[in-house]
């Protein structure tokens, strides 16, 4: 690659490399190839395939419009359809959710690649938050379905949904950097991470519209980050029959923030010593 | 042979060992608990030290390598040899001291890492590939290479999971072999695979070290590092004992008659046993304590043992390892029934002398054991006493006692050759 006269490296105790970033950037192919392998893995030996990936979004939306929008018959945003209003949810949150699974496990579950192998560690986790989004591109489909059937045309307020992903991806990778760094420590995290999941699901507003939530309360709420990032993707796909709480909504890309940053900060500050615990 | 490419200077890894009784894990509960503990100890006073010791796997290394070396790295397991390679590779971070490295380094301290049972031939190349740092312009370049020199073409879209290991272990290394870097770090994995691929292998490292590129790779084979080397460095306990020419370094590596731990053992009375062995060692003709013998040598094993209780069955028995691949178990009511029938209270010293010569270069593990025939186990001790054999006084060419051969043992055989003469009888 370069001819020039190789840069030198320097290994020592507790130096954080300077080259790290530099060499993220030349091994960035390899996120690539992890994540390109966890899809061809993902789906090798089944009979459906890539489906899976439409299938499970469905039918949650599905149980979810009928078990809140028909039984419980909570508000929909302005005249959103129920299903649309679900699902505007359901995908980040399920990008989230599989995103902070991948992501946790993924460094145990490259155990062999890191006592063997040098590379930024930071691929790894990457990777598997990749994976995720890739299934969330595909999942974004049904959406798109959903919209066809229902007639619905979002307004100009689409534009800023990538925005809105970023945020996503953050958070995901946020969370995820703590807990893959915290899972090679402590296994704990391997049983707390499922119940993390599960119980997000019902302190998240996916299945419902969080204007619901009472109104002294909302601030409270949005101490939960992805209640930033559901009502933003809502306030963007709905369009004007959804309207944003700004308060609420600056706490949560705050908190995805430090999030984001801490995660980084703690990944790194551990990844020197993961081959030797792993 | 040009600049300083690698300069290793007082460079030091310590690593903790827990003696706890749960596993290598830590969990929550742990930390939470010796956290707590350790705050009350600190709040009365007390001292933190709980059950860690420290364990120096290198201390003091320096050395340097110069653009173009091929420097091979010898010593016993546990001598710091992998810990070194992982540190170059910048997998683990010392606790002291400074590397600087000047080039692009690839290691492989196992080959196949990264494959993925799942994955076909072709898609594992890529993987690989990108794992060791290559780029995908690269490996497209190289693909052809690598498929003919791990000789797999036929089944480049099979998933690797149904190939043979043999198949596995070629691709895996043709894949590491087409690596281009200025600094090349192998452990021992050409040891791998049949006697004709390791050739191949033997020769490509060449031809890498005739490239100008730096090689520094470890190596157990005496042989290999006589090939290859420029110069060779011999680490003892973490530190480094010699560093000087291939020749004169593996010559006292191979002499030094440092006693291992492993070639004698004594163990605790336990007078709840009926039959105990308390102690064992490894013994040469002269009687001599040693962990290495040559291929020629006599080898006596020598083990103490207590009768507590007369009783009929109790046996003692041995079983040889070589490489861990099990070669045979014998038992002392072999050789003398009257021991099955009944076995006197008294304490007792056996020697068996192994067949000699029959036991190629290797690595050897002795598992003793006590039991009672028909009913169960008293004793088993795990490879509890080990020594290696080379072939030391002979010259390596002498391919009938060569680890490479075939086969799990070497036996002189007598061969009688004639001229074949015409319409008679040979061999009468």
């Amino acid at each position: 690659m370069e001819n020039a006269s190789p840069p030198e490296i320097i290994i020592e105790a507790g130096r954080t490399e300077a080259q790290y970033w530099r060499d993220l950037w030349r091994y960035r192919e390899l996120f690539y190839f992890l994540a390109w392998r966890d899809i061809l893995v993902r789906y090798k030996q089944t009979a459906i395939g890539v489906a899976w990936a439409l299938i499970r979004p469905f039918l949650t939306m599905l149980v979810f419009s009928v078990v809140f929008g028909r039984l419980a018959n909570l508000p929909s945003e302005g005249d959103a359809p129920y299903p649309i209003l679900v699902f505007a949810a359901l995908l980040p949150w399920q990008f989230f959710a599989n995103a902070l699974s991948e992501c946790s496990i993924s460094l145990i579950g490259n155990a062999n690649l890191i006592s063997k192998v040098y590379f930024p560690r930071l691929v790894v986790p990457t990777s598997a938050v990749i994976v995720s989004f890739v299934d969330f591109l595909i999942s974004g489909i049904i959406l798109l379905g959903l919209m066809a059937w229902y007639n619905f045309v979002p307004d100009w307020r689409i534009v800023l949904l990538p925005l809105f992903i970023a945020i996503a991806f953050a958070a995901a990778m946020g969370a995820g950097l703590w807990l893959a760094a915290l899972n090679v420590q402590y296994r704990d995290f391997r049983y707390i991470v499922p119940f993390l999941v599960q119980f997000g699901l019902y302190v998240s507003p996916v299945g419902f519209s969080s204007s619901i939530v009472p109104q002294r309360w909302r601030l409270l709420y949005s101490l939960n980050p992805m209640v930033g990032v559901i009502d933003g993707f809502r306030w963007a796909i709905l369009g004007n029959r959804s309207s944003l709480y700004w308060p609420g909504f600056c706490l949560s890309l705050l908190l995805v923030a430090a999030l984001f940053f801490s995660g980084i900060w703690y990944f790194r500050r551990m990844e020197r010593v993961f081959a030797d615990v792993i | 042979m040009g600049e300083t490419v690698i300069r290793v200077e007082n460079l030091s890894k310590k690593y903790l060992l827990r003696h706890e009784q749960a596993g290598q894990y830590k969990t929550l509960r742990d930390a939470i608990v010796s956290g707590a503990s350790s705050l009350k100890q600190r709040l009365s006073g007390q001292s933190v030290r709980a059950k860690r010791e420290e364990f120096w796997a290198l201390k003091d290394v320096s050395f340097e390598v110069k653009q173009g070396e091929v420097v091979g790295i010898i010593g016993r397991n546990g001598a710091g040899k992998s810990t070194l390679l992982k540190i170059l590779s910048r997998i683990t971070e010392p606790t002291a001291g400074r590397v600087s490295i000047r080039g692009r380094v690839a290691s492989l301290l196992e080959v196949g890492t990264g494959f993925h049972p799942e994955l076909t031939g072709r898609e594992n190349i890529f993987l690989n590939g990108a794992i060791l740092g290559m780029s995908r312009v690269e490996i497209n370049r190289k693909f052809d290479e690598i498929v003919a020199f791990a000789e797999v073409e036929k089944f480049l879209d099979t998933p690797v999971k149904h190939y043979s290991s043999g198949m596995y272990v070629r691709l895996a290394f043709a894949v590491a072999a087409h690596l281009e870097p200025e600094i090349l770090i192998i452990d021992e994995v050409l040891a791998v695979g049949d006697a004709s691929f390791q050739k191949k292998c033997l020769g490509k490292m060449e031809e890498v070290g005739k490239d100008g590129r730096t090689v520094i790779f470890v190596s157990h084979q005496m042989d290999m590092i006589h090939a290859l080397c420029d110069r060779c460095i011999l680490l003892d306990k973490g530190s480094v004992m010699l560093s000087s020419y291939p020749e004169e370094v593996t010559e006292i590596y191979l002499n030094s008659s440092i006693i291992g731990s492993q070639a004698r053992f004594k163990i605790e009375e336990d007078e709840n046993l009926a039959l105990q062995i308390i102690s064992g060692k490894v013994l040469n003709s002269n009687n001599q304590n040693k962990d290495r013998f040559d291929v020629f040598e006599q080898i006596i094993i020598e083990i103490e043992y207590i009768v507590r209780k007369t009783r009929a069955g109790a046996i003692v028995n041995f079983e040889l390892k070589r490489n861990a691949t099990s070669l045979f178990f014998s038992f002392d009511t072999d050789c003398s029934p009257d021991l099955l029938h009944s076995r006197q209270e008294g304490a007792y010293i056996s020697r068996v002398k192994l067949p000699c010569p029959l036991l190629k270069s290797g690595f050897y593990s002795l598992t003793l054991g006590t039991g009672v025939a028909n009913v169960g186990k008293i004793q088993h001790l795990e490879n509890i006493l080990a020594f290696n054999v080379e072939l030391i006084s002979q010259p390596s060419s002498l391919l009938s006692y060569a680890e490479t051969r075939p086969g799990l043992i070497a036996v002189p055989l007598t061969w009688k050759t004639q001229t074949r003469l015409k319409n008679s009888e040979v061999f009468v």
